[in-house]
């Protein structure tokens, strides 16, 4: 049974049809070639004109041009500058911002931060989709029903789930906090640095786990029906099943998810902390990406925030290529 | 299969009764938050139950906080993104597909790079750029020697074109439309040319109807996230009337030193979280391919 193919999912290991990208930047330095074999990505049966493409492409890459290349390369070039707050003197120092940034005890303990912060975030958020993922596919009555309400958070603004735990666990009003209180526990985030911490883990969890969900669920119902049939009758239980058989076979999906589950921790939990702590109690939630933007926005040390783009960039490219190894490496495993 | 397994089904069950319980909690707070009135927020413990002060809190907060004009915006600017992103993609997608012209690869990884730049990691001059959209010409300008050029201002600060177009440019719809495109039969376009279509009559009249389901499923996931920008209004918007609502909230957050109004922050919070809700409820089945299809 080939089923559906969860690793489907990624942009470029989507369609049967295309190409299977190689490892990117080979490709990149491989000059056109004449024939339609190795020019990839385009239909066999094609057209030959360029002013047609040409105005289909104009609006995709103007914008693309204005707001992505022309931003990035100047990001590249204010890192290497000192710009004061108020843009009148811009000057040449090298490496001096990455000097002073690596040197900055600050900025190595927002590192510590984030780097507690994405790998809390995604071990809760995978081992809780895993076990949900797992209940889903075992039991047959009622799946449509959970995976309605499970798929929730994921319409919800991150920063509104960030809200609703801050109130949910806030030391005066909310009722969480008021039953953790009323257990004797002295729960106060505004104060205690771990427990903001664990307050931005859960908010960024919460919104995240029903994402890993649903492609864990697409992966567990493409494990070949043959395969866990076989093992049943040889004596295998459920949950026997599960960990020898599915789980195996579903660690593309897995490697995939973690990656980006670390994408989401780094970027796009900026919402959560700038809507609940913001970057405190001193500093403890104050994120990488929070603290581009405290720099940038905030205290105006611009040549500072520009090489902490850059070195978030350098991590962005990082993950980009574990995507791009993952979809090389993925196993197939349709019998 | 015919297993008979009571004890694991049982626990099955509760643990997703559990997780539904988790996801459930919060949003029911925040709707008996938002129904009850000053006094009885601050009673300890808060009532569990909802209170009857839902309508005339969420009066209070579309009329003194502005909210009515945020949730406009919130709609213009998702809609905006949705439309705006697939129809450039749409189009970006059909030409790198169907048509062999020179530089074509050049094209494919100019567009292929911007998926590996999020906008979070670019900020200070992704703003500059829409602060001033002539930006690149003053500097062409200054290096040239033309004042004309160097003197060109176009701010897009406070404008829905500033909160929409950058947040437009990134490739990833491409790139979906792009797989889709590639696994339809070639004998498709064979056909339609030895009918005598021109390259626009078959993309209108065959590729764009096949990608209908594809269309629906990412405009789904476009719009929600689109509803649900945070960074780039916050850094976009100085005038609050052009903020959208989810940067609303975060002015509506109760301060140490003032009165703690937490009903209304979660009304508007409610109010917020409705539209995406259903149309998650609503759209599930799309929405749950659109997302497996994109990674996204």
């Amino acid at each position: 049974m080939p089923a559906r193919n969860s690793t489907a999912a990624l942009p470029v290991a989507a369609g049967g049809g295309g190409l299977r990208l190689r490892w990117p930047l080979r490709r990149l330095f491989v000059k056109g070639t004449g024939d339609a074999q190795s020019e990839s990505g385009l239909k066999r049966a094609h057209f030959r004109e360029w002013r047609l493409p040409f105005w289909l492409l104009a609006p995709q890459l103007f914008i693309l041009l204005l707001f992505f290349f022309i931003p990035s390369i100047r990001a590249l070039i204010q890192a290497f500058q000192l710009t004061d707050p108020f843009g009148a003197t811009i000057q040449w120092v090298g490496f001096q911002n990455f000097e002073r940034l690596f040197r900055s005890s600050v900025y190595w303990s927002s590192a510590q931060v984030t780097l507690i912060f994405t790998i809390a975030q995604n071990v809760l958020t995978l081992s809780l989709a895993l076990l949900l993922a797992f209940a889903s596919n075992h039991i047959l009555r009622g799946r449509g029903a959970y995976r309605t309400v499970l798929l929730l958070p994921y319409a919800i603004a991150p920063a509104i789930a960030g809200i609703m735990l801050a109130f949910l666990f806030n030391p005066r009003v909310g009722p969480v906090a008021h039953i953790l209180q009323g257990l004797g526990f002295d729960w106060d985030p505004n104060r205690n640095s771990w427990h903001a911490l664990v307050l931005i883990v859960m908010a960024a969890s919460w919104k995240h786990i029903c994402y890993n969900y649903i492609f864990l669920v697409a992966a567990l119902m493409s494990v070949p029906q043959s395969i866990l049939e076989s093992a049943y009758l040889d004596g295998a239980g459920p949950i026997q099943r599960f960990l020898r058989i599915s789980l195996p076979m579903i660690t593309p999906t897995l490697f995939f998810l973690i990656v980006i589950n670390f994408v989401y921790g780094l970027f796009e939990t900026f919402a959560i902390v700038d809507a609940t702590t913001r970057g405190g109690p001193a500093g403890a939630t104050s994120i990488l990406v929070y603290k581009v933007y405290l720099d940038g926005f905030v205290t105006l040390d611009l040549g500072s925030s520009a090489a902490q783009s850059v070195v978030l960039m350098v991590l962005a490219l990082l993950l980009t290529f574990a995507q791009f190894r993952f979809v090389e490496r993925r196993v197939n495993y349709s019998v | 299969m015919n297993e008979h397994t009571p004890i694991l089904d049982a626990v099955c069950h509760l643990i997703l009764l559990v997780g539904a319980v988790l996801v459930c909690l919060p949003i029911y707070f925040v709707f008996v938050t938002g129904s009850l009135s000053q006094p009885e927020i601050m009673r300890v413990p808060m009532s569990w139950l909802p209170g009857n002060q839902f309508l005339a809190n969420m009066q209070t907060v579309l009329s003194s906080a502005n909210f009515g004009r945020l949730l406009l915006n919130s709609f213009i600017i998702a809609t905006g993104i949705t439309v705006g992103k697939l129809a450039v993609s749409v189009i970006a997608a059909f030409a790198v597909t169907y048509f062999r012209f020179p530089f074509r690869m050049t094209v494919f990884w100019l567009i292929f790079m911007s998926l590996m730049l999020p906008i979070e990691v670019r900020i200070v001059p992704t703003y500059e750029s829409a602060a001033n959209v002539a930006l690149p010409l003053n500097i062409l300008g200054s290096w040239l020697g033309i004042q004309v050029l160097v003197a060109l201002d176009w701010n897009l600060v406070n404008t829905y074109s500033g909160l929409i177009l950058p947040l437009i440019a990134s490739a990833t719809a491409t790139f979906l439309f792009r797989q889709f495109f590639l696994t339809i039969p070639d004998e498709l376009c064979e056909a339609a040319r030895i009918d005598g279509a021109s390259p626009w009559q078959f993309f209108r009249l065959i590729l764009l109807p096949l990608s209908r389901s594809n269309i629906v499923a990412l405009a789904i996931i476009l719009f929600l996230t689109g509803w649900n920008q945070y960074l780039w209004p916050l850094l976009l918007t100085t005038d609050p009337a052009m903020a959208n609502a989810v940067i609303g909230l975060k002015k509506l957050m109760p301060q140490s030193d003032s009165l703690p109004t937490w009903h209304l922050l979660m009304n508007a919070a409610f109010l917020t979280m409705l539209p995406p809700t259903l149309v998650i409820l609503i759209l599930q089945r799309w929405f749950v391919k659109g997302l497996v299809d994109s990674g996204k």
